[in-house]
Parts: structure tokens; C-alpha cells; sequence
């Protein structure tokens, strides 16, 4: 009930200042402009999102989440709200749940506004429409994972710019770490377990599966853990700050 | 309904609050008197419930913060010291908020959102948007807030710091009116706050208590029949190290 309040709280703050307007109408000329430029989504022919559309979200991501969740704890310190946060009858945890999910509904609302391409590369082809819905699956859950990695930094300083600049270089090599191009130019340099634990460690594996339409458990099991230690990070952090 | 016992707080090797032990009852307004730094605010913020205390408890009507957190907090307004608000949100917005994350809904979150705007003068700037106001109604949004779910025991940190003279008249009263049927702790520097509105009041330095008694019977131990001569005898002046 209390997550709930606080979630409506997020994302009127979110909705009621120029915030997630500006975030939202970025993505969508970024990610629908690389789709018919750098993506050849015309040229290549090809009724399917893939590479031409999804392939640029963890890319806009790493630098956009971060962009929503700065503010979710950075905010609450520097005007101390969360003193008045922390004496309700409220755990720390219904506030994370709350703005996390606020956070969250953002990237959802960007993400179906991309609804056009959809239409397009059903009125130009016959598109396997599975893999699109799980590719759509897949870019939620990076951006959820990105988002949750800002939140546990937005714990740490009340400072948004040291929040954005640090969860954007986190994200950054997140996303480096498993593309093709760098894994490629790592193992000249370290031997094939360390590139693979470095990869693993990245988000393009798990994203490239839900990506082709695959749904795999380990999937699903790698972002939900990482998602989840992230704000229980986030909640040992904000306890501690206070002991 | 506030029972304090034996509370510390350690930053570090630092000892900010030292075993400190009182009780504010029904019907009392408790001066809470010190210096800068004396352990004023933490020990407030331990009392709501914000900061763990190192050692010690403190009960709420009989509830321990320590170990009942949820339920003691349902029973304490609490006006923290620069009076914090969400800068994005109108007054109205705000305390509909504020009341709903009390567990107040329908027609009671309505009555208690109109009642305290009233009761705290705030009707002109209602929907006006909190980063617009002035530190005068700021205070007293923080304060409406405090006031919303109608609590047993209030904590204002500070609450006249930074109003104007008729404003802190409003509040001093609005203090003095509340007591009635409430325990009110709050902390001041207006040394004459604690003959107008408090019933007790208690003197802090370096996280002990130093004096505590009624204001007449403080101004007795004086000597000189003057607060502030009792206060600068009792406690540590900063410039004294």
C-alpha cells in the first residue's frame, strides 16, 4: 500500500515536470532514427527488428537510465526528505519497490510509444511478431537493469551529477563487456575464461537470446538477480547511512 | 507517552547523545534547551525513529521504536529541523501524500488535509507549488504535515527558526493550544519560547542533560531570575575549547 503511494508520488514528479518528457522524447528520435540510418532498417529487407532496432537500445539506455534514476535517492538527501521518508510508517524497502517500479513505468511508457515501428514492419513484411514482443521483453529488462544500478548509486550521494556520471560509466562497461568488437580485441590480450567471465558479466548475452525469441530461464534468472541485489544493495546502503 | 531511557548515540569514536533519560507526559510541553551540536536534533531523530540509537530505547505510548519501529512512528508528528518538503509538489498535493502514506484514505484523508491547512493558516497558497513559497509556509507545511493524523506525541525540531515575530506568536500558540491533549517535545535557541509555551523544560550539553525542571523552577536555579544566565552557566561554549 505504501509502495503504492510513493510510486504515485515518483511518477507524478516524473510526469509533472519536464523530466520524463524530455528522456521519453529523446529515446524515441534516437532509437527510431539509428533504426532507418546506421540500422539500414530499409535497406537490409529484412522483416525483423533485431539489429535494426533493438540492436541501439542498450546503447541509449547506458546513457538515458541513468537520466530517470539520478534524482530517485540523490534528491531525497540533499533536500532531506528523507528524514521526513524515514520517520513514516513506511520501510526503506516499500521505497525502493515504489520508485523503482515509478522508474520502471517510464521506460515502459518510452518503449511503447516505438509502437509505429511495429506497424511498419508489419504493413512491409511478415514479421515473426514472438521474437519482437520478447525483444521488447529484453530491452525492458536491460533498462530495468541500468535503472537499478542508478538507483544503488543515487543511494550512496546526495550529488546527482557524481550519480550520473557514475552509473553511466557502470552501465558503459556493461555494455561494452560482451560486444562483439571488444570481446574480440580482449582475448588477444587475456585467455578465453577471463573473456568469458568479463562477458558474462555484460547484458548483450542475456539480451541477444530474448532478442532472437528465445526465452531462457538463466535469462530471466541473471536480470531478476541482478536487479534484485542492486536494490537490496540500495537498502543496506540508505540503513547504513543512517547507523 | 514519551519515555526516553539511557539513549546514546556514537558517531564514530564521537558520543553526540550520552545516556540521556526523560519523560514527556499527556498534557506536557517539554522545552528541549542546548547549545549548537549538543545532541538536540539526534536525539529527536532517534525518539522519530529516523537514526538507531548506539544504546537505549525510547517508547511511544508504550511502543518501542526500537523494536516496534512501524507502530510507534504511527503515533508521531515530526517537524524536522530545515523543515524538508518535495519541492515538485503543491501544499495540497503534498499533505494528500503525506496522508495517504499515514494510512489515511477517502473522507478521513480529505477532513485531515482540510483541517490541518486550517489549522496551520495555509489556505491562500493550497494549491500554489511548495518551491514558490516563503520559509514561513514552508515551516508551516511541514507542520500541517506533522499535524495530519492527529498523533499523540509531536516533535518539532526548531519549529519558530527563521518566522517572523507574528508568526512565531501563531506557532507559540498554536504549541501551547496543541499541549492540551498531546506530549510535545521540541527543541529551541529563544530562550523565552520555554516561559511561553513550555510546561518543562530540559537543558542539554554535550549530550547530557544539565538542568531540567519547570520554567519557574529553572529560573529559580538561576539566581539572577534570567534564562539565559542559567543557560550560559550550565552548558559549554563553543569558543571554549
Amino acid at each position: 500500500m505504501s509502495s503504492l503511494t510513493i510510486y504515485k508520488r515518483e511518477l507524478k514528479s516524473y510526469f509533472g515536470q519536464p523530466t520524463a518528457y524530455a528522456i521519453i522524447f529523446i529515446f524515441l528520435i534516437l532509437s527510431l532514427g539509428l533504426t532507418f540510418t546506421f540500422g539500414n532498417f530499409m535497406r537490409v529487407g529484412d522483416a525483423s527488428l533485431q539489429y535494426s532496432f533493438f540492436f541501439w537500445h542498450p546503447w541509449l539506455y547506458m546513457l538515458l537510465a541513468p537520466a530517470v534514476g539520478m534524482k530517485l535517492w540523490a534528491d531525497e538527501q540533499r533536500n532531506g526528505t528523507i528524514e521526513l521518508l524515514g520517520t513514516f510508517p513506511v520501510s526503506t524497502w516499500s521505497a525502493i519497490i515504489g520508485k523503482f517500479f515509478a522508474a520502471a513505468t517510464v521506460s515502459l511508457v518510452a518503449l511503447i510509444l516505438t509502437f509505429p515501428i511495429i506497424i511498419t514492419v508489419n504493413y512491409l513484411g511478415n514479421p515473426d511478431n514472438g521474437s519482437i514482443i520478447s525483444g521488447y521483453l529484453g530491452s525492458l529488462l536491460v533498462c530495468c537493469t541500468f535503472l537499478a544500478i542508478t538507483m544503488l548509486v543515487s543511494a550512496c550521494t546526495r550529488d546527482q551529477v557524481v550519480c550520473l556520471i557514475v552509473s553511466v560509466a557502470i552501465c558503459t562497461i556493461m555494455v561494452l563487456c560482451g560486444y562483439d568488437d571488444f570481446t574480440r580485441e580482449l582475448a588477444k590480450a587475456t585467455s578465453t575464461s577471463t573473456v568469458e567471465a568479463i562477458v558474462s558479466f555484460g547484458v548483450w548475452d542475456h539480451f541477444s537470446s530474448l532478442n532472437r525469441g528465445l526465452f531462457r530461464l538463466q535469462d530471466f534468472v541473471w536480470f531478476s538477480t541482478f536487479i534484485g541485489l542492486c536494490l537490496l544493495g540500495t537498502s543496506t546502503i540508505l540503513n547504513a547511512k543512517r547507523a | 507517552m514519551i519515555e526516553v531511557t539511557n539513549l546514546s548515540k556514537h558517531f564514530g569514536s564521537k558520543l553526540a547523545v550520552d545516556n540521556l533519560s526523560f519523560t514527556v507526559k499527556k498534557g506536557d510541553v517539554l522545552g528541549f534547551l542546548g547549545p549548537n551540536g549538543a545532541g538536540k536534533s539526534t536525539t529527536m531523530r532517534m525518539v522519530t525513529g529516523f537514526l538507531p540509537p548506539s544504546s537505549g530505547d525510547a517508547k511511544i505510548c508504550g511502543i518501542s521504536i526500537v523494536n516496534d519501529p512501524a507502530a510507534a512512528k504511527h503515533k508521531i508528528g515530526y517537524l524536522p529541523e530545515s523543515a524538508p518538503l518535495y519541492n515538485d509538489m503543491t501544499v495540497i498535493g503534498f499533505l494528500k501524500f503525506c496522508a495517504e502514506i499515514r494510512g489515511l484514505s477517502g473522507s478521513s484523508k480529505k477532513d485531515a488535509v482540510e483541517k490541518a491547512i486550517e489549522t496551520c493558516f495555509l489556505s491562500s497558497v493550497a494549491h500554489q507549488a511548495i518551491d514558490t513559497l516563503s520559509k514561513g509556509y514552508r515551516h508551516r507545511t511541514c507542520l500541517a504535515q506533522a499535524l495530519l493524523h492527529d498523533p499523540e506525541v509531536l516533535i518539532l525540531d526548531e519549529p519558530t527558526d527563521g518566522l517572523d515575530p507574528n508568526q512565531k506568536f501563531e506557532v507559540r500558540q498554536l504549541i501551547k493550544r496543541l499541549g492540551h491533549d498531546k506530549a510535545i517535545l521540541f527543541s529551541t535557541h529563544i530562550l523565552e519560547e520555554v516561559e511561553a509555551s513550555c510546561t518543562r523544560a530540559v537543558i542539554v550539553d554535550q549530550g547530557k542533560i544539565v538542568a531540567d525542571g519547570t520554567p519557574a523552577e529553572l529560573l529559580e536555579q538561576s539566581g539572577t531570575g534570567s534564562l539565559t544566565d542559567l543557560f550560559r552557566t550550565v552548558t559549554t561554549r563553543d569558543t571554549a575549547a
